[in-house]
């Protein structure tokens, strides 16, 4: 991670190159006259393409929770010919994740020159910026009129509509999001062609999260060597993350891939860590896995890592359960917020996601019957691989890793005992509940 | 009796073994009604809820003018015999 | 009643064909109506259903074909052979004829879109085959008009059956059809479904009132800490 002779200069105005997204106004949006100063103009190559190899001997990865190599996504769309629609993907539906609201609402213009860009390589005609609920509201509003300097000082040469997404858990999701685009609800698609051949408006269509298209405009300007100077070989640049303490704070940090998790949650893991320490970690959002605080201390923030414990790192959410909350009863709130958002297309999804909420909230109270686990572990593999999305495969995920991090709980909860202080919740969920059509619109 | 239709584009030539298929079901379009499970119980059985398990491993020519039957046997079309990619 | 000649051969078999697609078609119907997760026949496997449905109006299209080159067969009466299919080009009973053309026009359209299903979009086929209620009644407007056959005696009796068993099914059908959870309450009844079941009406902790602010947000914007 330390970075290679001679320093590629680039921004960062840390020791370690870090921060490269954030700008250096941190409480205050970034506007367009000062991006311009500390940027310069968007670096159009003039020519498409050519950006594409520059990703790709940087690495870039998607930042949208994939991980999907971005120049192999470009020249897929690029190859497709037509006119291809470039959407910017910000519909950031992860209820713990907050880094592309922040990113938008602090460094919009950097986000946006990365769509310019984007758009420029694969010879897209038409783009739009996706993001949740922004008809009204402080966002919106500055999205707004941020597209509207750009497109009078003649910044931007395709012309980009923002695009409202329904606070839906799916609305991110590519084929809902291409429906919804499509003047459809936030529904995903199964039969449909890959949205790279045949997306909005039936054009080749390229999707990039709002994070990855800012990572973009910076390899644009300083290229593929100042890219990799942090990170892994394997994984390289930095990240944004969501970091949940322990104490109920919460903070986005950029960091480098492959940072020991100690440097982001050190003062939650230590032994006298806030609020009495940490029970177990939650990596990777509510698709991801819990982790026993012992195990994180030892883990880095890269896919790799977390790979090898059946793992992953999402889009960077990082949450310490404090010791003094329950597991189970977290794990079962979250469950149930899974299971309301499911679209309710599949027969196993539907079926098993409401199941294995109840059956988690079962665990989560006193005495449950010993075939309750055993059931849900069943649920859980019958929903997996069996819709048409990933939505409750990574339910999933999580739940099977709950079951299994918090197994010493379940033997308390199995005696009527439960070894949590408090019941207040502590997981970040929404309160809103679709009930009809027009909340997936 | 004249056969059930050919609800999809397939030859039914059981003569030549062609590249193996696999059985695929569009969730969306799946509402449960067994039909496929009956017609193919080699291959397909029903969870406790109705819908489809299918084995993931390629058809058994033995087995494929079977498969043919059971997807035309969906109400909705929504069992597919496709080509594996290699 | 006179005997069967070779003579008036052709117009009892016109006669007795049209009575049995009749009940073919209504058959058909209540069989397609059926095709649902609830709609089984007892002692009939489910594949069944859907087997007979399209085997019997693949039949039904045989016995109409029959039906009607017979009736162009019988020199009784003039009626020319185009008038199977283009309503109201016969000179005999033109308009009761020509309901007739009409249904079979619906029938093949149907038919013909079912043989290619593969190849049509699920909502376009879907739009074709409703117009089978339309073919059934202007069917059954023929049957009753075309002759006087239907309109006494058993064979009324077994028209009269034929519209009941059509009409009891479509309201099972219907009220079915209004039974049906939409998509977007489906999970929620799902959940209702799996608390009751679990024999317990505690709640689950309810979630937050409030989104809480996990970290800078339009209108919160918290220091994002660069990491060493």
């Amino acid at each position: 991670m330390s970075a290679p002779q001679g320093q590629v200069p680039g921004p960062g105005f840390g020791p370690d190159g870090l921060p490269r997204l954030l700008p250096p106004s941190v409480n205050v949006p970034e506007g367009l006259r000062d991006h311009l100063a500390r940027h310069g103009f968007v670096p159009y190559r003039n020519a498409r393409r050519q950006l594409i190899g520059d990703l790709e001997a940087a690495g870039l990865t998607g930042r949208g929770g994939a991980a999907f190599p971005v120049y192999r996504k470009m020249a897929a769309v690029a190859e497709a010919g037509g006119h291809p629609f470039m959407v910017g993907n910000g519909a950031e539906s992860e209820p713990a994740s907050n880094k592309d609201m922040s990113l938008l609402w602090l460094a919009p213009h950097l986000v946006l020159d990365g769509l310019q860009l984007a758009a420029e390589a694969v010879g897209a005609t038409e783009a739009a910026l996706y993001v949740h609920e922004v008809e009204a509201g402080p966002l919106g509003e500055l999205l707004r009129r941020a597209l509207s300097e750009r497109w009078s000082a003649r910044i931007d040469r395709v012309l980009v509509r923002l695009a409202s997404a329904p606070p839906r858990f799916l609305a991110g999701q590519e084929t809902a999001m291409v429906n919804l685009l499509n003047g459809g609800l936030a529904l995903p698609t199964y039969a449909a062609p890959r949205v790279f051949a045949r997306g909005v408006g039936g054009a080749p269509t390229l999707v990039q999260n709002v994070e990855t298209l800012a990572h973009i405009a910076l390899v644009a300007r300083f290229g593929p060597r100042w890219f990799r100077q942090v990170g892994t070989a394997a994984e390289p640049g930095s990240m944004l993350c969501t970091i949940h303490h322990a104490d109920g704070s919460a903070r986005i940090v950029e960091a480098a891939i492959g940072t020991p998790l100690p440097e982001l949650i050190g003062a939650d893991l230590g032994p006298h860590g806030l609020d009495g320490g940490t029970r177990a970690v939650l990596i990777g959002g509510y698709h991801g896995t819990w982790v026993p605080a012992v195990r994180a201390a030892e883990l880095t923030l890269d896919n790799a890592a977390m790979a090898a414990s059946g793992g992953i790192l999402g889009a960077g959410v990082i949450a310490a359960l404090p010791a003094n909350r329950c597991g189970l009863a977290e794990a079962a709130r979250v469950v149930r917020y899974l299971a309301l958002e499911s679209a309710g297309q599949c027969g196993p999804c539907l079926n098993g996601l409401p199941r294995i909420a109840e059956g988690l909230s079962t665990l989560s109270g006193p005495r449950p019957s010993p075939e309750v686990r055993a059931d849900v572990e069943r649920w859980a593999g019958l929903v997996t691989g069996r819709g048409a999305c990933s939505h409750p495969d990574g339910s999933a995920r999580f739940v099977r890793s709950a079951l299994a991090v918090f197994s010493a709980e379940l033997r308390h909860h199995e005696q009527g005992l439960c070894s949590a202080a408090s019941q207040r919740p502590f997981l970040p969920l929404p309160a809103e509940v679709a009930v009809r059509d027009e909340d997936w619109s | 009796m004249p056969s059930s239709y050919q609800a999809s584009s397939y030859q039914a030539s059981s003569h030549r073994a062609g590249p193996a298929k696999q059985l695929q079901v569009n969730p969306i379009e799946c509402e449960g009604h067994g039909a496929c499970a009956e017609l193919l119980p080699e291959m397909i059985s029903l969870d406790e809820w109705g819908y489809p398990l299918l084995d993931p491993r390629p058809v058994p020519p033995a087995l494929e003018r079977q498969a043919r039957r059971a997807v035309s046997g969906c109400p909705v079309l929504a069992l597919r015999l496709t080509r594996l990619s290699s | 009643m006179n005997g069967i000649t070779s003579s008036t051969l052709p117009w009892y078999t016109s006669r007795a064909t049209g009575v049995v697609a009749l009940v073919l078609l209504t058959v058909v119907m209540v069989l397609g109506m059926l095709v649902n997760r609830q709609g089984r026949l007892p002692g009939l496997p489910r594949f069944a259903v859907t087997n007979l449905h399209r085997n019997l109006s693949l039949m039904a299209v045989v016995f109409i074909v029959i039906h009607v080159v017979t009736a162009v067969l019988d020199g009784f009466v003039s009626i020319p052979l185009i008038s199977g299919v283009i309503p109201f080009t016969s000179g005999y009973e033109g308009f009761w004829l020509g309901l007739g053309a009409i249904s079979f026009d619906l029938m093949l359209a149907l038919i013909a879109t079912s043989l290619i299903r593969g190849r049509l979009s699920r909502r376009v086929w879907k739009a074709v085959h409703w117009l089978a209620y339309a073919s059934w009644p202007i069917a059954f407007a023929h049957s009753i008009g075309a002759s006087s056959d239907l309109q006494s005696g058993l064979l009324l009796a077994l028209a009269v059956g034929c519209a009941v068993a059509l009409a009891a099914a479509l309201a099972w059908r219907l009220v079915s059809m209004a039974r049906e959870v939409p998509r977007a309450e489906r999970v929620s009844a799902m959940l209702a479904a799996a608390s009751g079941r679990a024999g317990k009406n505690r709640s689950l902790p309810s979630p937050d009132r409030n989104r809480s602010q996990p970290g800078p947000g339009p209108g919160d914007p918290r220091k994002p800490t660069a990491v060493s």
